[in-house]
């Protein structure tokens, strides 16, 4: 169990003071940070340059994957697999078809959104060498954490600490990973 | 102190565009994580024994009781018979989706148009969606006589190599309500995610830091995350949106293609929507006005937030009238004799008369109450008026429903409907399950969403002078 550094926390305190710290981090010219706070601030995806969150895309393509499937399940079991006349309607046709595959292209979509959104996020992921920082538990409550990463190119123990702290951070603390 | 209300003062619009706050009292971030948390916290209320107790009571002896007796013995234990088949259970049926309907309105519709008030309600309205789509299910499964063929709804392959027959709208509420259970359930366990890692970070028992740590997913609040959470949140909203809209229209088409007379008319998949969500609002005030006097959140679902739910109340309300207008106007204008007798019998019938008047009084007269700003500031009379209204949509299906079927085409095919001891425990019993659950979840996890509200929040703005920025720039 030898201990490798993951990288530096500093900790903020309004969100004001994280999105100036994060333009700062950026404008140093760090790639690998990430920034954490206990809810959504606007303009942070900006600053980070984070591009549109490909999510829309999961939902798309298991939402337009479950109608498609859908129609071809009615078409199978109602008109292929064991046709029955009922009430002298055709066998297959859209209208009727179209109401079970629109609601569980619903369905897909909704599925395919929540799948896509642990996906990318790589959840669900237990452990975090950040939850072993006592302070962090405060991200959920009103503090706002950047941490650099170590596997940036730019970070050095001393440079990037400074860099931290002009910025305007506070408790900056060395966090570290189980190997 | 002095020097944050001058800023405020200079960055603020004109008097008149001025939005109140969405929670009063300027509270701060941390003030706002502690009191949204403390009730799932703190000891355990007696109040909270004193509901839980009977809703318990009636969910885990009264309703499996019941559910046995009657799928042991079968339907007849209920009142259905010929000519009147479906009673209570699809009265209750329908009564549970329309419940469901306001909660996906308002966490939904709501999010989608950015009014930011929604987010102190919308979990709780969410919470009443889930578990009331889950009574409603219950109905259908049980009604269908033998129970254990249930699964021949779904698509199974077989040896028998037969399938469910698609071309009926029947058919269809089995995708529309088990779809609708799924994405509600899914929209709400996701806006759940960031509360429950607020849960985990704040618990103090190994035990509830490894269950709430489990729920959470391991999640951080990182840009990233938040990041592709919001566009998810979006999208999953967005179909939700979609689900107000079909998922009682199909419970309408059920009765619209059917052939008889007070059924058979294109308006019945608006009307069922249009029907759910009034009685949905009814149902969120009932919950919402006792929990914010128990649960001291008076600062957070603040008067003005019910206030506006009493006015979308209103709003539909005058929809459904529309809709009765509507319907008596088709009824006289097409010239079906039955259907002139159904409807001519709805109010002066000799037998079920009182839920015309009831549904009437109640969903047209009463809710009219709503216009004057003295009664929806009176939050007691608008608790009894959403028990009311809960009651007065219960009759509307109980006129559309059994009203129409007791006297159809043939005088010699009439007779009568009485429900029995069966029918009236097993809705006591969903009841109680309903209770029940939502109790168990206000007590478990935080029923007001704190990330949401903080992130609406001027202390939650980069760009205000209580989240930090610097006075003068915007």
């Amino acid at each position: 169990m030898s201990a490798k550094t993951y990288g530096l926390i500093a900790e903020f305190e309004t969100p004001a003071a994280i999105l100036q710290a994060a333009e700062k981090v950026r404008d140093a010219g760090y790639h690998r940070w990430d920034v954490f706070t206990p809810f959504p601030i606007h303009g942070l995806d900006k600053v980070m340059g984070l591009k549109n969150s490909p999510v829309g895309w999961f939902a798309l393509v298991f939402g337009g994957g479950a109608f498609v499937t859908t129609m071809g399940l009615i078409w199978f079991c109602n008109a292929f697999d064991y046709p029955i006349i009922v009430g002298g309607k055709p066998m297959f046709s859209p209208p009727m078809s179209f109401v079970p595959s629109y609601i569980l292209m619903i369905l897909g979509g909704a599925v395919g959104a929540f799948v896509g959104m642990v996906a990318l996020n790589q959840l669900p992921r237990l452990h975090n060498p950040l939850f072993a920082k006592a302070r962090f538990a405060l991200v959920s409550r009103d503090k706002f954490f950047l941490v650099i990463g170590a596997n940036d190119p730019k970070f050095s123990e001393t440079e990037t600490h400074t860099l931290l702290e002009q910025s305007g951070g506070t408790h900056i603390e060395l966090v570290e990973d189980e190997d | 102190m002095a020097e944050t209300a001058i800023n405020l003062e200079t960055l603020a619009p004109p008097a008149e565009l001025r939005r109140p706050p969405v929670v009063e009292n300027n509270r701060g971030l941390g003030w706002l994580t502690d009191k949204l948390t403390a009730f799932t916290e703190g000891k355990t209320p007696r109040w909270w024994w004193m509901l839980f107790l009977p809703a318990a009571f009636f969910a885990t002896v009264v309703l499996p009781t019941m559910l046995i007796y009657q799928i042991s013995t079968g339907i007849g234990v209920w009142g259905n018979n010929h000519p009147v088949m479906w009673g209570w259970d699809i009265i209750n049926f329908v009564w549970w989706v329309g419940v469901a309907h306001a909660g996906t309105l308002i966490s939904a519709m709501l999010f989608l148009t950015r009014q930011h008030w929604r987010t102190t309600i919308g979990r709780m309205a969410e919470a009443m969606t889930v578990f009331s789509v889950m009574m409603a299910g219950l109905y259908p499964a049980i009604h269908i006589g033998r129970a254990w063929f249930a699964w021949f709804m779904f698509p199974v392959p077989t040896y028998e190599g037969m399938w469910p027959q698609f071309r009926s709208p029947l058919m269809w509420d089995v995708f529309a309500v088990n779809t609708y259970l799924m994405v509600s359930t899914l929209f709400w366990y996701m806006g759940l995610i960031p509360d429950i890692a607020l849960l985990r970070d704040r618990s103090k028992t190994r035990v509830r830091k490894f269950i709430y740590g489990l729920f959470a997913l391991g999640w951080t609040g990182s840009a990233r995350q938040w990041h592709h959470f919001e566009k998810a949140y979006v999208v999953l909203a967005g179909l939700c949106t979609l689900l107000v809209f079909t998922v009682s229209s199909i419970v309408g088409l059920d009765f619209a293609t059917s052939q008889l007379a007070g059924w058979h008319a294109t308006i019945f998949p608006l009307y069922f929507v249009v029907g759910a969500v009034y009685c949905g609002f009814g149902m969120v005030l009932v919950l919402l006005i006792p929990l914010r006097k128990l649960c001291h959140l008076e600062d957070i679902i603040t008067t003005r937030h019910l206030d506006r739910i009493c006015k979308l109340t209103l709003v539909s309300s005058l929809c459904i009238t529309y809709i009765y207008l509507m319907e008596y106007y088709i009824a006289w204008y097409g010239g079906n004799p039955y259907e002139r007798w159904v409807f001519s019998h709805r109010l002066l019938g000799h037998t079920y008369w009182y839920g015309g008047w009831i549904m009437l009084c109640v969903n047209f007269l009463m809710a009219q109450l709503l216009w004057f700003k003295r009664v929806r500031q009176n939050l007691k009379l608008v608790f009894v008026l959403a028990v009311l209204i809960n009651i007065g949509m219960w009759f509307e299906r109980f006129t559309i429903i059994v009203g129409s079927l007791y006297q159809d085409f043939l005088p010699a095919n009439w007779g009568f409907y009485k429900q029995t001891w069966v029918d009236i425990g097993t809705y006591l019993g969903t009841l109680g399950a309903f209770f029940m659950m939502y109790l168990l979840f206000i007590r478990f996890l935080p029923m007001i969403p704190v990330a949401e509200v903080k992130s609406v929040l001027p202390q939650g703005n980069p760009h205000h002078p209580l989240g930090g920025a610097k006075g003068g720039k915007s």
